[in-house]
């Protein structure tokens, strides 16, 4: 593969209820990440924008919002689907020889729509639709599915939330950094079995921006270029019933794909800190396995042996993760973003000191149906 | 409008937050398969498809296979009873979109002769005794409507463990 470089990134802090618009918040995002490339939007060769109509609440919600993103007179398009996508979708533009440089956005304003019923309507209208179901009682059945086959205590799960929300005390863009303990967890109100209060994401308004460039046109960005080394997408069965709920074989497949892309063999020795989308305590544990960080069912193990810890071989979401600040859309992106932090070194507090290779993978639909990996290096 | 209201501006940090609703009528076309189906169950009976390639019978049934881009026409009558795969009790209220009321449970049920899983609600049931494996058989709406809570839910089979 050509070589494709981050060269700048752009995100709000995550929080609920923004009293800016959708468009404000988008020209934030886009804006810091121009200014962090230190290039002019006249240096952008093509712009790929992430929304959602639901919860933009309005329809071709990409329409009105793209100005914010550096659309006008340029070639825009969309991805309705999670950040990590839309970076992919702007990788193959990048790649494909005719855009030397690619904006790619996401922006969600979770807290403005009515989540629950947004979620629900991701369901089969003529099939199971009307049983009401969201994120939470899907990703409860499972939860539960995943943790009775392999025997997944719900203090390993807390223990993942524990982690992430203390992580996010170092993340000045993190929404909901806590000061928790397993207990707290295990104590906090239950919603779906086995899922309780602290084991599910905050609703979180904000936006994400990257720029990505081929390597002359990097050479040229006033960043240190951080490089893409391997990108895979793989989708599993729409309906619940018909996957193996337990182990993500899309996630595998995916993680495979990009690793060979990257020529990495031993993904928990040659990866020095990774970003995934947790947005359940459970599912962080899930995709250990899926992404070849431990065998099949060892991922309560993982976080039990410290390993995943900042300070471990391989610290995970040393942001707080999606656990700690989840603009549902936007979350892939923000993944990608803070992989970019740590191989530049300028992730603060929160730095895994001398990080070379990072990981950040994003998810989309009900539990995960899509998974997007990414390895990057510096 | 009738489809779109604003219904009240308030002030935030000085700021308009303007809020409303969305209430759009739609029209969605079941298909062939899922027709079927439904008409299955106004004589209590489940029906699913059967894969001719990979033998998979899909329950509830579709048009084409996931795995080997098949077209499915093969219809084969399953259950009545089946097996729990996995359950939640969901414990908050969301009146608007639950059928039943907090404390409930949705559970995936494989009916006995399908391949793939239901997700549905569980009904007539001691929610601590809700366990994997557990015999389940559905209960039906007294006067179907053509959807899919046509079973009203699946309760455990009397005398099950």
């Amino acid at each position: 593969m050509e070589r494709v470089a981050v060269v700048g990134i752009g995100q709000t802090k995550y929080e609920k209820g923004k009293t800016k618009n959708f468009a404000e918040l988008s020209y934030e995002a886009t804006r810091k990440a121009l200014d962090d490339a230190g290039i002019e939007l006249s240096d952008i060769d093509n712009v790929v924008t992430t929304t959602n109509d639901f919860f933009d609440g309005r329809t071709i919600a990409c329409m009105a919002v793209a100005e914010a993103a550096g659309s006008y007179g340029r070639d825009a398009t969309n991805v309705e689907g999670d950040g990590t996508l839309s970076a992919f979708y702007g990788l193959m533009r990048t790649l494909s020889g005719v855009y030397g440089t690619t904006m790619v956005s996401a922006h969600c304003k979770v807290s403005e729509g009515s989540p629950r019923k947004i979620v629900n309507q991701a369901f089969d209208p003529i099939y199971d639709r009307l049983l009401g179901m969201d994120a939470i009682s899907s990703s409860a059945l499972q939860a539960r599915a995943y943790m009775q086959r392999f025997g997944i205590t719900e203090e390993q799960c807390a223990r993942v939330s524990v982690k992430n929300h203390g992580n996010a005390r170092n993340n000045p863009y993190a929404h909901v950094p806590l000061d928790i303990t397993v207990d707290d967890v295990m104590r906090s109100p239950m919603l779906a079995e086995p899922i309780k209060r602290l084991d599910t994401s905050p609703i979180s308004d904000g936006a994400c921006a990257i720029i990505l460039a081929t390597e002359e046109r990097a050479r040229r960005a006033a960043r240190k270029p951080v490089w893409i080394r391997g990108v895979a997408h793989c989708a599993d069965a729409y309906r619940l019933g018909e996957r193996d709920l337990a182990w993500s074989q899309p996630l595998e497949t995916a993680a495979r794909k990009a690793y060979r892309m990257a020529g990495i063999s031993h993904p928990s020795r040659e990866i020095d800190v990774a970003e995934v989308y947790d947005a359940f305590s459970y599912m962080e544990l899930m995709w250990y396995e899926g992404l070849g960080f431990c065998d099949r069912g060892e991922g309560g193990r993982l976080i039990d042996s410290g390993v995943t810890q900042m300070g471990g071989k391989l610290p995970v979401n040393p942001s707080g993760g999606v656990l700690s600040a989840h603009s549902v859309q936007v979350a892939g992106l923000a993944r990608i973003a803070e992989a970019v932090l740590q191989l530049r070194g300028e992730a603060g507090k929160r730095q895994v000191p001398g990080a070379r290779v990072a990981l950040a993978h994003g998810t989309g639909g009900i539990c995960a149906q899509t998974h997007c990996v990414w390895v990057l290096s510096n | 409008m009738e489809n779109e209201t604003i219904l009240e501006v308030r002030e935030k940090d000085g700021l308009l937050i303007l809020q409303g609703v969305i209430r759009v009528p739609y029209t969605w076309a079941a298909g062939a398969v899922a027709s079927r189906f439904y008409a299955g169950l106004r004589d209590r009976r489940i029906y699913g498809i059967r894969c001719p390639t990979c033998r998979l019978v899909m329950v509830p049934p579709k048009k084409t296979c996931h795995r080997c881009f098949g077209d499915l026409n093969d219809w084969v009558e399953v259950g009545p009873e089946g097996t729990l795969q996995t359950f939640t009790v969901v414990h908050y209220s969301e009146p608007e979109l639950h059928p039943l009321r907090a404390p409930f449970a949705y559970g995936i049920i494989k009916m006995d002769g399908a391949d793939t899983g239901m997700t549905h609600l569980i009904g007539e049931a001691d929610q601590r005794a809700l366990k994997e494996g557990l015999r389940m058989t559905a209960v039906f709406r007294d006067k179907p409507e053509g959807n899919y809570l046509d079973i009203r839910y699946f309760k455990p089979v009397k005398g099950a463990k």
